[in-house]
């Protein structure tokens, strides 16, 4: 119990130990430091940017762009579950011309990173958005939407099938400048992710993102009835980081030269450092910035705490050293 | 108006009817605070199973307390959240994040004002309240609620009204009925120039419904469920009509929660209406075309 006040305006002062070095790399995108936002938990960083400065981070990752304007599916849109939330937001976005025209170059004239996240219904949509960001411009790397869940056709769900991975990986590789990595974002929720990983890599990613969320259902016990107006959504927060560590350990394990942006449930630095000793070159913070808005930059500071106790000089040297026997 | 996130301190915590009033000292929150914000508060403590944080409007905001900037809000206990925040103890620690949101718009020369307040929705009109008397507005509330216990400040509401109705379902205080029904007659009698409502979605519906119908302009706060409260999740979205005639799902916490009774679509929340932009397409008829000429003398002979 305490009396008192501490305030946190702006950015927290930077925990940064100098001795450390945090810089890190996803294939050729050279990062200051390993933690960024997820994908549909920072939207295109303005929000979040009134609580810290974006450009502090590893990198934005924003939510995901297509092509047009969507809008998603109808409310109620969450549920809250234990230790985590099930959304069915259903990718609502401004489509992206407005990206291109307003979020994307707020991002770079503010020194963030953006990393963009693109998802699209078919092989070709994913191509032309790769297209359409490559004539723009500005993104430091390109996360290849392939999991989310909440579509209306499982069907779509490229992620959850090797070789439609595959085609969608080997086409905004195809359309993405050689400097730019293309990352692909994995499903939990396939019998084999090693699989789906290694058809992803064979195709050009660059590397993989891991994991977005896992499919789930919550009935209403008064309603009797599904919570969400699209009945399934994905689960999301801690409750699924064992399963989301679990992908990145068994990827890593099988192909330790592959960059892995790990994520799923991060709420501090020790959660982080785990995603980071079983094999992720970086993290994404995501659900846990809707419980604290300062989150990514916290995990940041704390993560490095936590390196500089365990005696650590480069944050490299920690990258899926839980692999290594003791 | 940017919001801040400051950790807290539980100034106290009383009952009101059914309902829970907390202050907190919040320095930088209570300073830019305008009527129709609100905060969202972390709930359970550091190692929560909760991750979403809670939001309410703002009641009450002191901007020079002994101890700094205080702000007040009023909530129900309806779930594990709510409870957790009900057995607090002053000088507890409380992570809050505001003032978020868009504010009530006042209006720029003095006017007739009724407030309609649903339940712990008046809440938010208290300051409201304040911010008009100051412009020399007249005031006239309406509240109602299930019950008297649930009605929420009702004397202060006399207190600084030219009149005040207030409703109840079971009839145990006031008119028996819904706080829509004597809207018309108050808006009518008072020759109201504006009307404001806070409460749940069906009585913002009958409000907006009735204001509408008199040609009044009507000002909502909505209660609509969040996950972060400061616009990234896209949970809390609406159907609204914007400017440009255009129907959009906007986001209720940085779009809102304020928004204007006519320009919500209140009878296609829970659906995308498909005129939305951004709409899925419908599907696509199936391109069956005439059946065949066998395929009419097999289905004859089927018949």
């Amino acid at each position: 119990m305490s009396s008192t006040l501490t305030v946190r305006v702006g950015t927290p002062s930077a925990a940064t130990d100098a001795a450390i070095d945090m810089s890190t790399a996803l294939g050729r995108f050279e990062l200051p430091n390993p933690v960024l936002t997820a994908s549909g938990c920072a939207a295109a960083g303005r929000e979040l940017n009134q609580f810290f400065d974006v450009a502090k981070l590893g990198g934005v990752v924003t939510k995901s762009i297509m092509l047009r304007p969507r809008s998603g599916r109808p409310t109620p849109r969450m549920a809250e579950t234990p230790s985590g939330m099930l959304n069915s937001i259903g990718l609502q976005g401004p489509g992206i011309d407005a990206f291109l025209e307003t979020d994307l170059p707020w991002l770079v004239e503010r020194g963030a990173r953006a990393v963009v996240s693109i998802a699209g219904g078919t092989v070709e949509e994913f191509g032309k958005l790769a297209t359409r960001l490559r004539d723009a411009g500005g993104a430091s790397m390109i996360e290849v939407n392939i999991s989310c869940p909440n579509v209306e056709d499982r069907g779509q769900v490229f992620a959850c099938d090797p070789r439609a991975a595959a085609n969608v990986v080997q086409a905004v590789r195809r359309a993405t400048r050689a400097e730019v990595p293309v990352f692909a974002k994995l499903s939990p929720d396939v019998t084999d992710i090693v699989a789906v990983a290694r058809s992803c890599v064979e195709a050009g990613a660059d590397g993989l993102s891991m994991t977005n969320t896992l499919l789930g259902i919550v009935i209403d016990t008064d309603t009797l009835r599904p919570v969400l107006a699209g009945v399934t959504g994905g689960l999301s927060g801690p409750a699924i980081r064992p399963v989301a560590l679990r992908c990145v350990w068994q990827v890593h394990q099988a192909m330790p030269d592959v960059p892995i942006l790990g994520m799923g449930g991060i709420r501090t630095g020790l959660d982080a450092l785990q995603f980071v000793l079983a094999g992720a070159s970086a993290v994404s913070v995501g659900t846990e910035t809707f419980h604290d808005p300062g989150a990514p930059i916290r995990v940041l500071n704390e993560l490095t705490k936590a390196l500089a106790d365990r005696g650590f000089e480069r944050f490299s040297d920690a990258v899926g050293l839980a692999h290594q026997p003791r | 108006m940017t919001p801040v996130q400051v950790t807290g301190e539980v100034l106290s915590l009383r009952r009101i009817g059914a309902y829970h009033a907390m202050t907190v000292v919040a320095p930088g929150v209570a300073e830019s605070a305008k009527p129709g914000q609100f905060v969202t508060v972390a709930v359970g403590g550091p190692d929560t199973s909760m991750l979403m944080r809670r939001p309410f409007s703002i009641h009450r905001v002191h901007e020079r307390g002994v101890y700094g900037g205080t702000v007040e809000f009023v909530f129900s206990v309806e779930g594990r959240g709510t409870r957790w925040l009900a057995q607090m103890q002053p000088h507890e620690p409380i992570d809050i994040v505001g003032p978020l949101g868009k504010p009530f718009s006042l209006p720029r020369e003095p006017a007739t004002c009724v407030l309609v307040g649903g339940g712990y929705g008046s809440a938010p009109l208290f300051p409201l309240a304040d911010a008009l008397r100051e412009r020399g507005c007249r005031i006239d509330f309406v509240i109602g609620a299930a019950t008297e216990e649930r009605l929420f400040g009702a004397l202060d509401a006399k207190r600084i009204s030219a009149t005040l109705s207030v409703t109840t379902d079971d009839g145990s205080v006031g008119l028996r009925g819904r706080v829509s029904d004597p809207l018309p007659e108050v808006l009518t009698t008072t020759k109201a120039d504006v009307v404001y409502a806070c409460g749940p979605m069906p009585m913002l519906r009958a409000v907006s419904r009735i204001a509408g119908e008199a040609g009044i302009p009507c000002q909502i706060a909505v209660e609509e469920m969040m996950a972060c409260g400061v616009g990234v999740c896209m949970t809390c979205v609406l159907p609204v009509i914007g400017d440009d005639g255009q129907t959009r799902m906007v986001r209720s916490c940085v779009d809102g929660p304020v928004f204007h009774g006519d320009r919500v679509r209140f009878d296609d929340i829970g659906v995308i209406p498909p005129d939305t932009v951004g709409a899925p397409e419908p599907p696509q008829p199936k391109r069956a075309g005439k059946p065949s000429a066998k395929t009419q003398r097999v289905a004859e002979a089927l018949r």
